[in-house]
């Protein structure tokens, strides 16, 4: 089927150029903070993750709402669904890949990954980090290939693979539910030390995610003969509000329990992120932007009239993408760091360096997710055809 | 031969999920064990290293005496960005100390007073808890110690230390260290570091290099806290003392005399 991906028209050889360039340059400053150390990001002592972890916190939340197809088409037989969920599948293997390699990056030695396997340490969230991302995309890789490879024979999937279908939707709450254990457990880091951090993740995952297949489908309808369906776009909005609900009403679930309890420590972040703590305030346009077109999404997104008129709706989606981004791709990281456990302040902004590489990661999965919609489209067109 | 073929198959897959699976049984039997160790002839030993220190003793000369004795002693670099700064121990006023706990009212005294902070060697340590790779470990002795030829430079554990102790390469240390002390090893870009309570002084009989400074003024003591005898249960039990976020549950081992 992988030959499907190496015939295409100019524009999708021109798009595969600008991603190897992307992935190119980003290779090559990462050989250069390989060289120089994590010192060329704007990483320090007190904030000591940065934009990486916060990329890979932001995209295990993409990967896993491709459950939101999966229950609806394999639980619920909606199948509205069956012609997208392979899309939603590859769009997992994409976000998976570009988690490992966002936790690559930021290693002070890669070289020494290994040696989580070799000094297994299951006390540790990251072993099981490790664990359950390494088994979710093995899951993805083999269900999508084998359902697709099927569908191009015309025959039904074989049926070994439905009990992996049914193990990849508990799977895929437990990647998002395993990261937000990274920083749900820390002693200390009050913004972090929240039971609904979990919640939280899955709920934002669930808007961001699915947001991000619908503007892939309507992309894909103008470029390709494929076309998702009025009514499966549809159904996706609607998962889409519902969850950017939820994700809206957990903040302010967190914002109530801060401010009314009246606790310092709870409330040092927000105050930091979003009014300036102490004269610090970098983060405070972006958090504010993050707020603003946060509601306004939602405002829409539950119009019927607006999530009904395409154009509209994909507007709608991009403000979304980009609330939730800011919201876990860089408040939530650096925010938990400042104030430091001594209650100094040290601001962090990602450097130019630092952002070249993300590129390249984020070109990375955009070619893999490229290179599968390819074989995908490639099978579905044959068999119209 | 069919029928032997297919129970070899079955035997040799069992054995291998058994091979798989044994590292890891191991590690969830072995998990928060402290590591055991063997102590050389001469060796200062104890079942628990804990810390006193007088705050009301301290001078800004003397703290700043120890952080350049034990930076020196343990090739730490002296980097001027804070960013990138790698701290052992250091001196804090007492609202970074101890956060939440000034009020306006405060003795000025204390307020302006340095407090020596450091790793806490804490009884349940919240980094050796998060390390994915057993880099960081508590040694029978509650020392908690770092194999930075381990240490894949996560950076976990300076997550969940509450304390800041922890301090990561984020460049090549080695042109920052003014005199190289052959002693001890130098470390290389991309692992955490922090105070050891000095494990390879007291592996040689001596107590701790900040201890040493202060050793004439009685405002830093080091001992054994199962010991009844030993000095600092003593300065324990006459004097009242405090420890950082205490509340946080993870039982640091230095303690302050306000």
């Amino acid at each position: 089927m992988l030959e499907k991906a190496i015939t295409g028209r100019a524009g999708y050889w021109i798009w595969v150029l600008l991603l190897l360039s992307a992935i190119g340059a980003g290779f090559i400053t990462y050989l250069f903070q390989l060289k120089e150390g994590l010192g060329i990001t704007g990483m320090s002592r007190d904030v000591s993750w940065g934009f990486y972890i916060a990329q890979f916190t932001y995209l295990v939340g993409v990967a896993a709402s491709a459950v939101m197809l999966v229950i609806p088409y394999y639980l619920h037989h909606y199948k509205k669904f069956g012609k997208i969920t392979i899309f939603g599948e590859f769009v997992a293997v994409a976000a998976v890949t570009m988690c490992l390699l966002f936790i690559i990056v930021d290693l002070g030695q890669p070289q020494r990954c290994l040696n989580v396997l070799a000094y297994p340490t299951p006390g540790s969230i990251l072993f099981w980090d490790m664990v359950v991302l390494n088994g979710y995309l093995f899951l993805n890789i083999v269900i999508g290939w084998t359902v697709l490879g099927a569908e191009r024979k015309g025959i039904a999937a074989p049926h070994w693979v439905k009990p992996l279908i049914y193990l990849s939707i508990p799977w895929a709450v437990s990647i998002h539910t395993v990261t937000a254990f990274l920083y749900a457990g820390l002693p200390g880091r009050h913004y972090w030390l929240t039971a609904i951090l979990a919640a939280r993740f899955l709920a934002s995952a669930f808007c961001s995610g699915p947001a991000i297949l619908v503007l892939l489908m309507l992309i894909l309808r103008k470029l390709t003969k494929f076309d998702a369906g009025k009514e499966a776009i549809q159904s996706l909005a609607k998962i889409i509000a519902y969850a950017m609900f939820l994700n809206v009403f957990f903040v302010l679930l967190e914002l109530f329990t801060a401010f009314y309890s009246n606790i310092p420590g709870h409330q040092h972040t927000f105050v930091y992120l979003f009014h300036g703590l102490h004269g610090y305030g970098k983060l405070v346009p972006f958090m504010w932007t993050s707020a603003v077109l946060g509601v306004t999404s939602l405002g829409l997104m539950i119009i019927p009239s607006v999530r009904k008129c395409e154009p509209v709706l994909a507007i709608t989606l991009v403000l979304l993408i980009i609330a939730t981004w800011i919201d876990k791709g860089l408040g939530l990281v650096a925010g938990g760091f400042i104030p430091n456990p001594l209650e100094h302040i040290t601001e962090y902004f990602p450097t130019i360096p630092e952002l070249i590489i993300t590129a390249g990661i984020y070109a990375s999965g955009a070619l893999i997710l490229t290179v599968l919609y390819k074989v995908a489209v490639g099978v579905k067109e044959e068999n119209e055809a | 031969m069919e029928n032997g073929r297919r129970k070899f198959l079955k035997i040799a897959g069992a054995a291998a999920l058994g091979l798989g699976v044994k590292p890891v049984i191991d590690a969830v039997a072995g998990a928060d064990e402290p590591v055991k160790y063997v102590a050389r002839e001469g060796a200062l030993q104890a079942k628990r290293w804990a810390m006193v220190v007088d705050t009301r003793k301290f001078t800004q000369e003397l703290a700043e005496e120890c952080r350049k004795v034990c930076h020196a002693e343990h090739n730490v670099p002296e980097i001027e960005n804070p960013k990138h700064e790698i701290k052992w121990i250091w001196s804090e006023t007492f609202e970074h100390a101890f956060p939440g706990h000034e009020h306006e009212y405060s003795d000025p005294d204390v307020m302006t007073r340095p407090f020596m902070v450091l790793c806490n060697h804490c009884d349940d340590p919240a980094c050796v808890r998060v390390c994915p790779t057993k880099a960081t470990f508590k040694r029978e002795d509650g020392i908690v110690l770092m194999d930075m030829h381990r240490c894949i430079g996560c950076r976990f554990c300076m997550a969940a230390c509450p304390f800041g102790a922890r301090s990561f390469n984020w460049k090549d240390p080695r042109p920052y260290i003014g005199e190289t002390n052959d002693e001890f090893p130098t470390r290389m870009k991309g692992v955490v570091e922090k105070c050891n309570f000095c494990a390879e002084r007291l592996a040689k009989g001596v107590m701790p290099a900040c201890v040493e400074v202060c050793k004439d003024k009685e405002c830093l003591f080091f001992g054994d806290l199962d010991d009844p005898e030993s000095e600092v249960r003593k300065v324990l039990s006459t004097n009242h003392t405090v420890r950082r976020k205490a509340e946080l549950g993870t039982n640091p081992m230095v303690y302050y005399i306000i």
